[in-house]
């Protein structure tokens, strides 16, 4: 797992996405060819902005009950949370520049 | 001092061709892109690709041959090429604001896969709608589901989907697949595996996921629907050459157009791989292309500098 962001799992996911910092939670597989391509954009992300958005990774094939619970049927998908509650939901790999614009919301 | 040879795009064609463009001394730069190793990314046992036995996993595959690249001294930019002028020498290749200048370019920019377009289609991506089976299929299990084509990959993808799906239709528009005999069989034969053949997908139903497709037979032009949970396209491809347009002649579907070996429309600029080939699309094809187009490069580079 990289430096710059955390691990979710069904015990903690709770506790994780309630912060009122906002929380990024991807949603991943080692079998996801476009999950690996993630990696280098979310771990830059979170370096970039820590402090204003935190970046979470969560296996789905360890945490199926998660992934099941927010109806994630693609992956990569991630998802912002914040206090709790979903706020955005992006499905597919993209760059770390695209990330950015999507997630402008969030990061100012 | 202008690059001798950048390549664009990672796939197998465009890492053999670093590899043999790194060997031959010219130092190449390859600008891999994002979605770096290109369409054996979203695959798993890859069964055909001489050299493993035992098959190979797609993204494992990839990961060998950029290593081999890596080895020889290419380096390597992992970004998308966002535009180019090949009107003058050197050439010019911009990623967002940096500009890369080079004496020959090699395209090898690869194809993705194509959509439906039809209603529902947008709205559901993500949700139920998918063109990567190895990355979504874990998301039905005990579902029943739908795979539209009628191609290998089509196959593959179905085969795969039955892992997890509880059912898996193969939706496909005319009355045999074109996929090859030994994928085709094992579909065919597969307990899981259904075929609803002369048909055509007009509608994803669905508000939050999919429920269902609306379908048309197209010999006796009746309408049906078919509930499932999720849809997997595997309908062909699209070559991925918006980046060039006006710069080199294309095909009016967009493949490169090259002579009899890999040189385009302008002297000095070579293509390979899927972004070329709409005939073969095989891993050892577009290496085999990637070979051919470093080797011209070279020698076009030998005869500019006499």
């Amino acid at each position: 797992m990289g430096q710059n962001t955390v691990v979710a799992n069904d015990q903690n996911f709770t506790d994780l996405i309630s912060s009122d910092t906002p929380v990024l939670v991807d949603f991943w597989a080692e079998w996801c060819g476009p999950c690996k391509m993630m990696n280098g954009p979310l771990e830059d992300l979170a370096g970039a902005h820590s402090g204003r958005l935190s970046v979470a990774k969560l296996n789905v094939d360890e945490n199926q009950q998660t992934a099941m619970t927010y109806e994630v049927m693609s992956i990569p998908t991630m998802i912002v949370f914040q206090g709790g509650v979903e706020r955005k939901r992006l499905v597919g790999a993209r760059s770390k520049a695209q990330l950015e614009s999507e997630l402008r919301d969030y990061l100012a | 001092m202008p690059e001798k040879v950048l390549i664009i795009g990672s796939g197998p064609a465009g890492i053999t061709a670093a590899i043999y463009a790194a060997r031959a001394d010219l130092d190449p730069l390859m600008i891999e892109g994002f979605q770096r190793g290109g369409q054996l990314m979203l695959t798993t046992d890859v069964e055909n690709y001489p050299g493993f036995p035992d098959g190979i996993m797609g993204p494992e595959l990839m990961e060998q041959f950029r290593k081999q690249a890596e080895r020889f001294g290419t380096r390597i930019i992992s970004s998308d090429v966002t535009r180019v002028d090949f009107s003058s020498r050197p050439f010019k290749v911009w990623v967002d604001e940096d500009l890369y200048e080079s004496d020959s370019i090699i395209i090898s920019t690869g194809a993705s896969a194509r959509w439906l377009d039809v209603p529902g289609e947008e709205k559901l991506r993500g949700y139920g709608v998918s063109a990567c089976a190895t990355c979504d299929g874990f998301f039905f299990r005990d579902k029943e589901i739908a795979v539209v084509g009628g191609g290998d990959s089509a196959m593959e993808e179905a085969l795969f989907l039955t892992k997890f799906a509880s059912k898996v239709t193969i939706i496909h528009r005319r009355d045999e697949f074109r996929a090859s005999k030994i994928m085709a069989n094992r579909a065919l034969e597969h307990p899981k595996i259904e075929v609803i053949w002369n048909t055509v997908v007009e509608e994803i139903l669905g508000d939050t996921g999919v429920t269902g497709l609306r379908l048309r037979d197209r010999v006796k032009d009746s309408v049906s629907e078919l509930p499932v949970e999720g849809v997997f396209m595997a309908i062909g491809h699209d070559p991925n050459t918006a980046v060039f347009a006006g710069q080199v002649e294309t095909d009016e579907a967009g493949y490169i157009l090259t002579g009899d070996n890999s040189v385009t429309s302008v002297d000095g600029v070579f293509a390979a791989g899927d972004v070329v080939d709409k005939v073969y699309r095989q891993a050892i094809t577009a290496a085999g292309m990637g070979c051919r187009a470093a080797i011209d490069a070279e020698r076009w580079l030998e005869s500019q500098h006499g």
